[in-house]
């Protein structure tokens, strides 16, 4: 059982370290190509941008267009990142992703940055909290929220390696560190942060933080929580949930995304199929959220290490 | 690439004909399908993959340094379907399987379905973001291909094609090559009744593109504006071709019934009729 407290270290925000891969990667490999549409500076593609201008498209305010670009792009042997908001490049784009990506499962990388209501201040209208539910519903689709900056570093390397479309979500605040950098990272594999076996905490992107500090209240209580950063939603990584099952008996999934279609709904629907167990969720709810600062709306909408020691409870009171 | 065999402006019209015939008798045997929008692309299908106009190689359908044609109203895909299969894509007999189970005829092309279909097409409006897409990767490449995409009118009322339009001259894209097969209707109606286009030549052009307004169905017209737009330097071409909704089929001529309606086994015979080899 772990010996030391989860230390929370804040460390840069997730859609910087995309910019900084999507350099890595397009000093390695020619055939990277980015399109932006006008957010460029908030979603770090500029950070490309800047260094290599023949291979960097700035399509303006145009997302369908965007994903129709990288469409045309794939097919002719190129392996684009199209980036933007989340909340734009998912709905706006949606069925130019379905035609043009998932169902010729072209290898097209979309990058949707400020997810969940961390993004503060703008309000709902920026705030995506669908996308997860959204591309998920894409057949062929790899859908990856990672929680810190040296995940995403792995996922986009990772993104570039895999033959097919792959959605990453990226946030705007610094997030926790939580993984070394050159941490082992393999789409649909679970990583295993913290052993326990009271229950286990399923989480991704920043409530993996969370679900850290809340797994270090329950030790508090007696309670040894498992941790598992599972930063693919698609493929889900049904094994780790069926040990998680098995050996824990009990889950918590706490996720920032709306209630229907993110990881709650993945995992329960594993656990059906698989090894039913008791399981609670923390996450958005059906509502939308509104404008504030970012930990003001992570507080208020509950998505915090206390509201899944709650959750924790509610579930062991279940077993 | 195939050889570029001489062929006369009369030979391709026999040609038209023979793509029409196959397009009528697979809409006919799936019993559902959209014979009047085949029907109105027949001289444009035919000029680029028999005029000589598109370098293509059936039996290299991924050849990298091909021309790219993209069906963007996808529901002409029997008139396309019909001339790769007559340029040796696949057999002529698997026409007949159109709209089928376990063909790949499927109902609106399907890329990686069909050998020869660039893009998977059918929901409206995306074919000429795709074909910037293509042009902009044979730029990066080095590569001279030419990047035709074929719009229909009705489609033009889509945002995403005004998007396009805006984004390909700004890329200075003369690569790309789109043909608008203007045959004034769309399933519930007449273009200009339900949302007008006009001044639809004026809009391509204040958008930046060279414009060139032809007769969709004089086949030497057909091939003089692809040649022209192949030659045009600095930015895309649009070609709107005027054409006839259902064109060679008297009572599929400007009768919208026949948007996405199969001809029954006596319309079919009078269709083949009128549309037999002329001596």
């Amino acid at each position: 059982m772990p010996s030391t407290k989860f230390k929370l270290t804040i460390g840069r925000a997730t859609r910087e370290a995309y910019g900084d891969a999507l350099l890595e990667l397009g000093t390695e490999n020619r055939d990277i190509v980015a399109i932006d549409a006008d957010l460029a500076k908030s979603t770090y593609s500029w950070t490309f941008g800047k260094q290599y201008p023949e291979r960097f498209f700035n399509i303006g305010i145009q997302e369908a267009n965007m994903v129709g670009l990288a469409t045309g792009l794939a097919s002719s042997g190129k392996i684009p990142f199209i980036s933007s908001f989340a909340a734009f490049v998912l709905c706006k784009g949606f069925d130019q992703l379905r035609m043009g990506a998932a169902y010729p499962r072209l290898n097209v990388k979309v990058i949707g940055s400020h997810g969940g209501i961390s993004i503060g201040e703008d309000g709902t209208s920026q705030q995506s909290v669908e996308d997860v539910a959204l591309a998920c519903a894409l057949p062929n689709f790899i859908v990856c929220i990672p929680c810190d900056e040296h995940a995403m570093r792995e996922a986009v390397h990772a993104a570039a390696r895999h033959d097919g479309p792959v959605y990453l979500r990226l946030g705007r605040p610094k997030a926790p560190v939580i993984h070394e950098r050159n941490v082992a990272f393999t789409f649909g594999e679970a990583i295993r942060l913290r052993d326990g076996d009271g229950l286990t905490i399923i989480a991704n992107g920043l409530l993996v933080g969370q679900a850290m500090l809340a797994a270090d209240e329950l030790a508090e209580r007696g309670i040894e929580a498992r941790v598992l950063d599972m930063h693919t939603v698609k493929p889900l990584d049904h094994t780790a949930v069926e040990a998680a099952a098995r050996e824990t008996g009990a889950i918590v999934v706490a996720e920032e995304h709306l209630h229907h279609g993110g990881l709650g709904s993945a995992v329960a629907l594993s656990l059906a199929q698989h090894t039913p167990a008791p399981m609670e969720v923390v996450n958005l709810g059906d509502q939308y959220a509104e404008s504030g600062k970012p930990d003001d709306l992570m507080n208020k909408y509950r998505l915090t290490s206390a509201a899944i020691v709650e959750a924790a409870e509610r579930v062991l009171a279940r077993t | 690439m195939t050889a570029v065999e001489p062929v006369t402006i009369p030979d391709l019209e026999t040609i038209a004909r023979r793509l029409r015939r196959h397009a009528i008798r697979m809409i006919a045997e799936a019993n559902s399908g959209h014979p009047g929008g085949s029907l109105s692309a027949a001289e444009i299908v035919t000029a680029l993959y028999f005029g000589g106009l598109l370098r293509h190689d059936p039996e290299q359908p991924d050849w990298p340094d091909r021309d790219r044609f993209i069906l963007s109203k996808g529901h002409g895909a029997p008139i396309l379907y019909a001339a790769l299969a007559e340029r040796g894509y696949f057999p002529v007999e698997e026409l007949l399987t159109l709209r089928q189970v376990n063909s790949r005829m499927q109902g609106h092309p399907v890329l990686g379905v069909t050998p020869g279909i660039e893009a998977s097409t059918g929901s409206l409006g995306q074919g000429l973001s795709i074909g910037i897409g293509h042009a902009i990767a044979g730029r990066l490449d080095g590569k001279q291909f030419r990047t035709f995409v074929l719009l229909g009118d009705g489609e033009c009322q889509e945002g995403q094609v005004w998007e396009a339009a805006m984004a390909a001259p700004n890329y200075e894209l003369d690569t790309l090559t789109v043909i608008v097969d203007n045959n004034r209707y769309q399933l519930d109606g007449a273009v200009e009744d339900i949302q007008s286009l006009a001044p639809f030549a004026d809009k391509w052009t204040a958008f930046g593109w060279n414009v060139l307004e032809i007769d969709g169905h004089d086949m030497a017209a057909v091939v003089e504006a692809i040649n022209k737009a192949i030659a045009h330097r600095g930015q895309p071409t649009c070609i709107i071709a005027a054409t006839v909704k259902g064109k060679g089929v008297t009572f599929m001529e400007n009768n919208n019934e026949f948007h996405g309606k199969a001809p029954n086994s006596e319309q079919l015979a009078v269709a083949l009729t009128q549309l037999a080899e002329k001596d």
